[in-house]
This record gives C-alpha cells, sequence and structure tokens, in this order.
C-alpha cells in the first residue's frame, strides 16, 4: 500500500503549527498532512459500503501504561496501514498533554484492512478511548459505537481500577471480550496468575486469552485472527432510514467541525441533507470518509462503518456526543437509546496572574470551550484575584488539561483556585440553589441543610499499603462498602464524598500506597452532610479566594492545618500577621506569622548603587506577582497549596 | 574638592609615590577644601603598615583597616591573609601616622554567637576607634558566598532572629560606647562621619576614576551614571586613549528617586521628601507612609522621612514598598 497524500511526514507539534486549531481535541497529525483530502478520493482500492460479515468494530481496554497505545500500534504497523517510515509511537494520541502524560484524552480511530487467514479481506475499525474516569462518558459512547473489545492487562502488574471501569462499561454496552495479556516478554510477567485474577475479579474466561508483547510484536498476528473471529460483526439494516450515532467531534482549522460517525441503519452519503436529533438542527453533508488514519474520502457510509463526515457545522457545541444523526426527510422516528449530555462536576476559578491579561484569558477561554462542550464557565469576580472565570469540568483530570492548555498554547499564566463540588443548598423557603463558588455561600441562617455530591471509589491496592488506603478513606469521610482479595491485592469500594476526593487524594493514595494503588469512582448522587463555609482571614481581611465548604467535623482540623500552611506559604512581613479560619463570625484556628525583623543589606557605598537597586526592583517586581488583600502579598501557589492536607 | 577615597581593592598596596602624584593632579585640576577628607583603604599586613608614614606624608589623612576578624580561625575561613597580631600592629601605627582611623569587623559570622560577638566588639572598642564599620555578613544572590551556601558549605550562620538580636545588640553596645551608628553599618565618634561616604548616602557627585569604578555627575542640569573598565589593563588602555570611561547614561527621574530612596534611608538624617519628589515627579506613597510610621518603622521630622532603629534594620523591605516603577 502507498500514501497519495502523506507529503508533510509525521510532525511533532501539530498544535503549535496552527494556532487557530489550539482547540482541536484529535488527528491534528492526521489532518495535517492529509490536506486536501479530496485527492485521496481518487485512490482506486477505496470501496464504498463494506458488507456487514466482514466488519468488525473494536475498541481497546486497559489500565494507563498497560500498552494500550503501543498495541494499537502494532496492529496499524502490521497491517500496513502506515508505512514504516511514517510510524510513531502513540500513532493515535496526537495532544502533546496526551503524548507527554501517556493517555487518550478523546476518542480517536482507524480503519484497518486487513487479509485473514479465511482468505477474505476484513476492515477493522478501532475506536481508541480515553481511559481516565474524567472522561467516562465519552468512553461510553465510544463503546456503544463498537461491538466488542480487546481487554488488554499488563501480565507483570495484572488489574487495576481503570481496567475494571473501562471493563464494566464494556460489559455494559453488550461486548464480546477478548482478554490480552500484554508484556509477556519482560521476565515479571506471571500470564497464569494474571488469566486467574482475570476471571476472579471481572468474571470472564481468560483461558484463551492471547498472549502478547506490543513491544517486540509477538502474538500481533494472533490478536489480528482473535478480532475477526472471536468479535462479532456488527448489525443494521441497509433499507432503514439512517441511524448514525454522533460518537465525537472537533474542529480542524481546514475542514470545520469534523463528526465521528458510526452508522448503525441506513445509508449516508455525500450531499445528503441530515438532521441532529437532539438539537434539531439541519446540516448538508459536505464530505464522507474514514480513517487509515490519516482522512480519506468516501462516497458512502452503511450499516456497521465508522467514518467522518464534514457538514458545514461552525463549532463543535452544536455537536452532541451521543446524538443521533438522520436524514432530513424520511428520517428515523425515534434517535438511539441513552443520550445524555455530560455535565461538569468540578469546579474552580482561573485568574490571570497578570491582571491585564484578563481578556487574553477570556479569548483562550472562549476558543477552547468552542471546542469541548463538557467545559463550561462564566465570569467570576473575586476581592482576591480581580476579573477571572468559573470554570466546570468532568473531572480534575480535565481541569489540568484545560488548564495546561490554557497555560501552554495561549501563554497565559493562571491562579487556579480550590477545586470545589456543586453542594444542594436547600433554603428554608423551599427553594433549591446549585453552588458551584463557595463564595456565594447564602446567608447560612436562611439555609434548612445542605447536600453534597457522593461518588462509588474503587480502589485496587497491594496488601501491604491496604492499612493506610483505609486510614485515608476514613479520613475523608468515606464508608466502606466492599474489601475482597484478589491474590495479593485488595479491592477496596467506599462511598465516599466528592469534595474530600476531587482536590487531592489521588496524590495521597499514591503518596501512602508509592504509586501502587489504583483508583477510579462513579458519581453516585447527593446526600446531606453536617456542612459549613470556613472562611480565611489573612491580617483581619477576608480571602474569598480561600473559603471552602467542609463538614462542620473536620472544621476544626482544617482550619488549623490550612493556618499552619498559609504561615508558611507567605513571606514575613514588616509586621506581624494574624491567620484565621472561621465559621461565620466564630474563629476556629489562628496562627500568627511574626514580622520580619532583618533584611538590610549591610554594605551599600557609591559602586553598589545600580546593583543593589537592580536587586530591590527584581524583589518589587515579584512582589506585583503576588496578590494584595489589605497590606499582605500572598503568593499565587498559597492559593492551592494551603488547601493540600498531609493525610 | 572635599574628599578623596582610595579604595576597592587593596589600595595600600600602591607606592606612596603615585599617590601623592595623583593627589598633586587632583589639586592641579580642582581646589581642595582646607578640611579635604583623603581616605586609604589599608590591608592590616606589616607590608601595608610599613608604608603608612609614607602615605601621610603623601597626604592621605584617614585610613580605612580591613580587619574583619578578632579571631584567627574565623579570618584563614575569611580568606583573609593577615593575623589579629598583624592587624592590632597595624591600628596601631596607623593611629600614630593618621588624625582619623577607622576599621572594619564583619559579624554575623558562621559558628559565631551572640556572646561571642559580644566580647569582640567590646574588645574591638578598647582600641579607642573613632570610626567602625561593623558589616553584619550578609549572604546576597549571584555571589560566591550564595553559591557555597546553595551547596550546603556554609553550615553554622545564624537564623533569622539570632542575626536580628546580633545587629541590636551591636547598636546598643555602641551606643554606650559613645560611637553611635550614622548609617546602616557606620559608626563614628561626632563628627568623625566619614565625609566622603556621607556624599554616597546624600546621594550628592562623585567622580569614579580607575578599574571598576561606577560615578554619578550632574551636567548641564542632567544626572549622568559612569562606569569604567573593570580589568586594570583595559582600563589603562581606555584611560590613555580617551575618557577612562566604558559606559555613561543619564539616569531617568524614577532612576534617580529610585537611588535617593535607597542611599537617604540609610543615615540618620534620612530623606529630604521635597527633593525626593522633585526627583520622582511624584508624591511619596502617602499610605505606605502612614503605614510605616503606625508600625513604628519610620517618623517625620519636618519634610523629612527617618526611620526608626527596627525600620532601619527592614530597610529593603522599605525601599520595595516606597520604590517608584517605571
Amino acid at each position: 500500500m502507498t500514501f497519495c497524500c502523506a507529503s508533510g511526514g509525521f510532525d511533532d507539534a501539530p498544535i503549535k503549527r496552527h494556532p487557530s486549531i489550539a482547540v482541536n481535541i484529535l488527528c491534528d497529525k492526521v489532518l495535517s498532512l492529509s490536506h486536501p483530502i479530496d485527492q485521496c478520493a481518487k485512490r482506486p482500492h477505496i470501496r464504498g459500503m463494506t458488507d456487514l460479515s466482514r466488519i468488525r468494530n473494536f475498541s481497546i481496554v486497559a489500565h494507563i501504561d498497560h500498552g494500550k497505545s503501543t498495541l494499537a500500534d502494532r496492529l496499524i504497523q502490521s497491517t500496513n496501514t502506515v508505512a514504516d517510515r511514517d510510524m510513531k509511537e502513540q500513532l493515535l494520541d496526537s495532544m502533546d498533554i496526551e503524548r507527554e502524560r501517556g493517555i487518550t484524552i478523546k476518542a480517536n480511530t482507524v480503519r484497518i484492512d486487513y487479509h485473514a487467514a479465511d482468505g477474505h479481506d476484513y476492515v477493522l475499525n478501532l475506536i481508541d478511548t480515553p481511559g481516565h474516569v474524567d472522561f467516562a462518558y465519552e468512553v461510553s459512547r465510544s463503546m456503544r459505537a463498537v461491538e466488542g473489545s480487546l481487554l488488554i492487562v499488563d501480565s507483570t502488574q495484572g488489574v487495576e481500577a481503570q481496567t475494571l471501569a473501562n471493563v464494566y462499561q464494556a460489559i455494559d454496552a453488550d461486548h464480546d471480550i477478548v482478554p490480552v495479556l500484554n508484556k509477556i516478554d519482560l521476565p515479571a510477567s506471571d500470564c497464569v496468575r494474571v488469566a486467574e485474577q482475570i476471571e476472579d475479579v471481572i468474571g470472564i474466561d481468560a483461558s484463551d486469552a492471547v498472549m502478547v508483547s506490543a513491544k517486540t510484536g509477538i502474538g500481533i498476528d494472533e490478536t489480528l485472527e482473535a478480532i475477526v473471529t472471536r468479535l462479532p460483526a456488527p448489525d443494521g439494516s441497509v433499507d432503514a432510514p439512517l441511524k448514525a450515532m454522533l460518537v465525537d467531534s472537533w474542529y480542524d482549522a481546514y475542514l470545520g467541525v469534523v463528526v465521528l460517525v458510526r452508522i448503525m441503519d441506513g445509508v449516508l452519503k455525500k450531499g445528503q441533507r441530515i438532521r441532529m436529533m437532539a438539537t434539531n438542527a439541519v446540516y448538508p453533508v459536505d464530505r464522507i470518509g474514514v480513517f487509515r488514519p490519516e482522512m480519506t474520502s468516501v462516497e458512502s457510509l452503511g450499516p456497521g462503518e465508522i467514518g467522518f463526515i464534514t457538514a458545514s457545522i461552525k463549532q463543535v457545541r452544536d455537536t452532541k456526543v451521543g446524538d443521533t444523526i438522520t436524514h432530513e426527510k424520511k428520517g428515523a422516528e425515534t434517535p438511539l437509546p441513552g443520550f445524555q449530555p455530560s455535565v461538569p462536576v468540578v469546579f474552580c476559578g482561573l485568574f490571570p496572574v497578570d491582571s491585564s491579561e484578563f481578556e487574553d484569558l477570556r479569548d483562550a477561554i472562549e476558543k477552547l470551550a468552542l471546542n469541548d462542550a463538557s467545559f463550561s464557565y462564566e465570569m467570576e469576580t473575586s476581592a482576591a484575584l480581580g476579573f477571572g472565570f468559573r470554570c466546570g469540568f468532568l473531572g480534575l483530570l480535565h481541569l489540568e488539561v484545560i488548564r495546561d492548555r490554557t497555560e501552554r498554547e495561549y501563554g497565559i499564566e493562571l491562579i487556579t483556585t480550590a477545586p470545589s463540588v456543586i453542594y444542594h443548598i436547600f433554603m428554608k423557603d423551599g427553594e433549591m440553589i446549585e453552588l458551584h463558588n463557595p463564595a456565594d455561600m447564602p446567608d447560612p441562617s436562611k439555609i434548612d441543610h445542605i447536600q453534597e455530591p457522593r461518588i462509588k471509589a474503587t480502589i485496587l491496592v497491594p496488601d501491604e499499603f491496604l492499612g493506610d488506603v483505609l486510614k485515608l478513606c476514613q479520613d475523608r469521610r468515606g464508608l466502606q462498602e466492599d474489601l475482597t482479595y484478589a491474590g495479593s491485592r485488595a479491592m477496596v469500594v467506599y462511598d465516599l464524598p466528592l469534595n474530600e476526593v476531587v482536590f487531592d487524594f489521588y496524590d495521597r493514595l499514591k503518596s501512602v500506597s508509592k504509586g501502587y494503588a489504583s483508583f477510579d469512582y462513579q458519581m453516585t448522587g447527593y446526600r446531606e452532610d453536617n456542612l459549613v463555609k470556613m472562611s480565611v482571614l489573612v491580617n483581619d481581611e477576608p480571602v474569598d479566594a480561600l473559603s471552602t465548604m467542609v463538614h462542620r467535623d473536620r472544621a476544626d482540623m482544617r482550619g488549623r492545618a490550612m493556618c499552619e500552611k498559609l504561615k508558611d506559604l507567605i513571606p514575613r512581613h514588616m509586621f506581624k500577621i494574624p491567620i484565621q479560619a472561621a465559621i461565620g463570625g466564630k474563629v476556629i484556628a489562628r496562627e500568627t506569622l511574626s514580622a520580619l525583623r532583618k533584611d538590610v543589606t549591610a554594605k551599600c557605598y557609591g559602586g553598589d548603587a545600580s546593583r543593589k537597586k537592580k536587586l530591590l526592583e527584581k524583589q518589587k517586581a515579584g512582589k506585583k506577582k503576588m496578590r494584595q488583600f489589605g497590606r499582605v502579598d500572598i503568593p499565587q501557589e498559597a492559593f492551592i497549596s494551603a488547601l493540600k492536607m498531609d493525610n | 574638592m572635599r574628599s578623596v577615597f582610595f579604595g576597592g581593592g587593596t589600595p595600600s598596596l600602591m607606592k606612596p609615590s603615585v599617590v601623592d602624584r595623583i593627589l598633586n593632579r587632583i589639586q592641579q585640576l580642582w581646589p581642595l577644601t582646607n578640611d579635604v577628607e583623603i581616605t586609604l583603604e589599608a590591608n592590616p599586613t606589616s607590608i601595608d603598615s610599613a608604608k603608612f608614614a609614607e602615605f601621610s606624608s603623601a597626604g592621605i589623612n584617614r585610613v580605612s583597616i580591613g580587619i574583619q576578624s578578632l579571631n584567627d580561625a574565623d579570618l584563614r575561613r575569611l580568606g583573609r591573609l593577615h593575623s589579629v597580631q598583624e592587624a592590632m600592629t597595624a591600628l596601631e601605627i596607623a593611629q600614630k601616622q593618621f588624625a582619623r582611623v577607622s576599621f572594619d569587623l564583619i559579624y554575623a559570622r558562621q559558628d559565631q554567637s551572640l556572646s561571642s560577638w559580644e566580647t569582640e566588639l567590646v574588645q574591638a572598642l578598647s582600641f579607642a576607634p573613632d570610626h567602625l564599620s561593623l558589616y553584619q555578613l550578609t549572604i546576597e544572590p549571584d555571589t560566591a558566598f550564595a553559591l557555597r551556601q546553595a551547596a550546603g558549605k556554609l553550615a553554622g550562620l545564624p537564623n533569622h532572629d539570632l542575626s536580628a538580636d546580633m545587629y541590636q545588640l551591636t547598636q546598643y553596645i555602641c551606643d554606650a560606647a559613645g560611637l553611635p551608628a550614622y548609617e546602616i553599618s557606620n559608626h563614628a565618634k561626632p563628627g568623625q562621619e566619614s565625609r566622603h561616604n556621607l556624599i554616597y548616602w546624600h546621594y550628592g557627585d562623585y567622580l569614579g576614576i580607575g578599574p571598576g569604578a561606577h560615578g554619578r555627575v550632574t551636567l548641564d542640569g542632567a544626572r549622568y551614571a559612569t562606569e569604567t573598565p573593570l580589568s586594570p589593563a583595559d582600563w589603562l588602555h581606555s584611560a590613555l586613549e580617551g575618557s577612562g570611561e566604558s559606559k555613561r547614561y543619564s539616569l531617568s527621574p524614577v532612576d534617580q528617586a529610585g537611588e535617593y530612596l535607597m542611599m537617604g534611608l540609610r543615615i540618620n538624617e534620612g530623606l529630604n521628601i521635597d527633593r525626593y519628589e522633585g526627583m520622582a515627579q511624584k508624591k511619596l506613597d502617602q499610605l505606605s507612609v502612614d503605614n510605616l510610621i503606625k508600625d513604628g518603622l519610620a517618623f517625620l521630622s519636618g519634610r523629612r522621612l527617618i526611620l526608626t532603629k527596627p525600620g532601619r534594620m527592614v530597610l529593603n523591605s522599605i525601599v520595595v514598598a516606597l520604590m517608584p516603577i517605571h
């Protein structure tokens, strides 16, 4: 196979090359080398629809670092879908952040042509899903677009929490699952134990697991055969009204919004007018194509096929992941089941370090939001931090990704305030208020009760760290629901308040388990608890950006910890500074930062003037970067660090 | 010409005849006042002190001796080549040869306790100096000391509270001995203040001549900063071929105001607010001044802002707070 359009080769910095598509979600690289795509349409071997029995659609389920991207790379490589010279690691992960963190943030897809041992040619569509809990909804949609999964487990490690969460999604989606034991070339590999663990913990038969070393290429052919022989072909009718699932969408600088679709029923052709069933918006289809992995035009997509369309859609916000696409006329009556828009669960304030960059921040956030429907924002004014935005995220990783991209792609230094969850405040007059920001807490005397979101957390941890993990969960107000063993690993299930997890739980968990614990969670609902707003006063001035919602029983301890932290984080001033934590008017903790006594430079004569003045100017510039509260300068990092708990 | 100061490096290595020629040349260019102060910085070694009589004949009337410490082990640690005995001999010779003698000590040294510094300072005062420079060892960024400290090689330096205590003790002992501080690190019997150094702190004009010398000069109403080449060979070449200056640039009003603030607040007279505001072309920040007064760090005496003793100790913070910005 040859490339007709691989003129540019793969490039390392797709996002930087196209600042205007910095909000792009995936495949920038693929897109950047495939323009103009119409050239590709002339490829003689590109067919239209494929016979259903010759299609296999699958995803790969794995815990981070268990080798998902490497296996995907090998499948692509060994079928010559990408020429060796164009091959690079983590081919499908195109964002800098994805490569750096070794994670997949958005769903990604590739169509592989495979000549199987039975003599037939098959089309294998791989949808590479995000592994992280923050993107669980995207995972669930991607899962519903395919019929089977490869379950990759690192044979040196065993099953991890993320494996579980994702494999349950696959089971939910009625997938046939082929277990794949990876890294069998390593001395620490223990296939027998891991296969048993898969059977014990997940409850699926692992006796015929495929033994693979994605790194060295062992077992790749067997994997391809297993996909063909052990995963089902899709169902669907050519004659039924069009039902295509909107699996994902992203923005491309040249093509506009690109929509990844899975055709369930009917046929989608170029030039047809389509309707989004959730929004009722109608668009003409400009282009239809598949990923090989570069975008390649085709005339039509039939049942069971996965590909992309472009349809003059202005922004990604107009496309809802999970929506059903049908024809404008003679369309389907009912949409595909299970559509739900994703909702932010974690909120925090993003403020520019340099307040003059507020407009730049607005611009950056608007651009990011345009192409990430799950990210919400509204303007926020803080007495402490000036103008910024209160932003909503799917979870902490999502928050970090957006924050990193704002800093990296738009060059804006940010102050991130403490993440908060949404509290339900039930007022005495019967009204219910959703509280996204502790600073907006209504008058407590008018509040009847407060509910907070809870999660079900699943943690897998080696036995030796179990005690510390249990203590951590107890300290975070967790209620143990289950504790089972799989070999020398314990699996604990806790009911935890999300607000105890949202901030630094994962860091603490990694720390107490020396990195061996794995963690995943799902939201379970809201429950009433004794919650209060704790404010912090520095030199008798309230610092709104430091207020937090806490459980009353934990308030004294949190307040003390916070005051102690702030005492270390705030530099000494020329006067002593009281630091207090308070609930309403009641001070619950207090520390005093003593005054700076001496900083004078001993020698300053005529020859020292220029140099000494420069040093002091540098200090002054450093102070400008801090935030002023009354007479106190607080360094930006204090806003986050003060909230980190040591237990 | 009111003062000449031979300082920086070790000017006492010069031949007295060179000093003589320089002073003659100065006198030809600018008439000297009757009470002209001509200071030489000297090392307390026998080689240097042997030349004191000749320096005196050449016109030097004040010496400042870098004794640094009255403890031999510490002198070695500080990298000095002289011993305490040598230093005391040099001081004795100097006090005979010159009308005015100052010497300097460094304190807050590694492993120095409050009481050992007290003993050392009392011993220093017993030599009946009329002027003392007492420098607290401070580690400044981007210096060899800072690198050594970062590498963990400067253990035993006093912490923040102990060094503040040492400074306060120093003030107390010197006040009692009749040598109050007239500047952060300089103590003198009344009338024995260094007239030359006061020019810096008054932010007056001074010419910088010789390798690596800085100057501040007013020409046609504008204030200039001057610098000369650091290496002696380069300087010599530059001086023979041209002006001897490597840089001359005018100081903006904000630069001048910043320098005056930093210098003026070091001395007892404090900052002349009118002069400062004339330079800065804007008012001194009233809120900051009020806060300094409220916190007991400064007071006003007419139109002068003067720092209290606690205020002087946090001078850097005060300058940063008041400093005008571009």
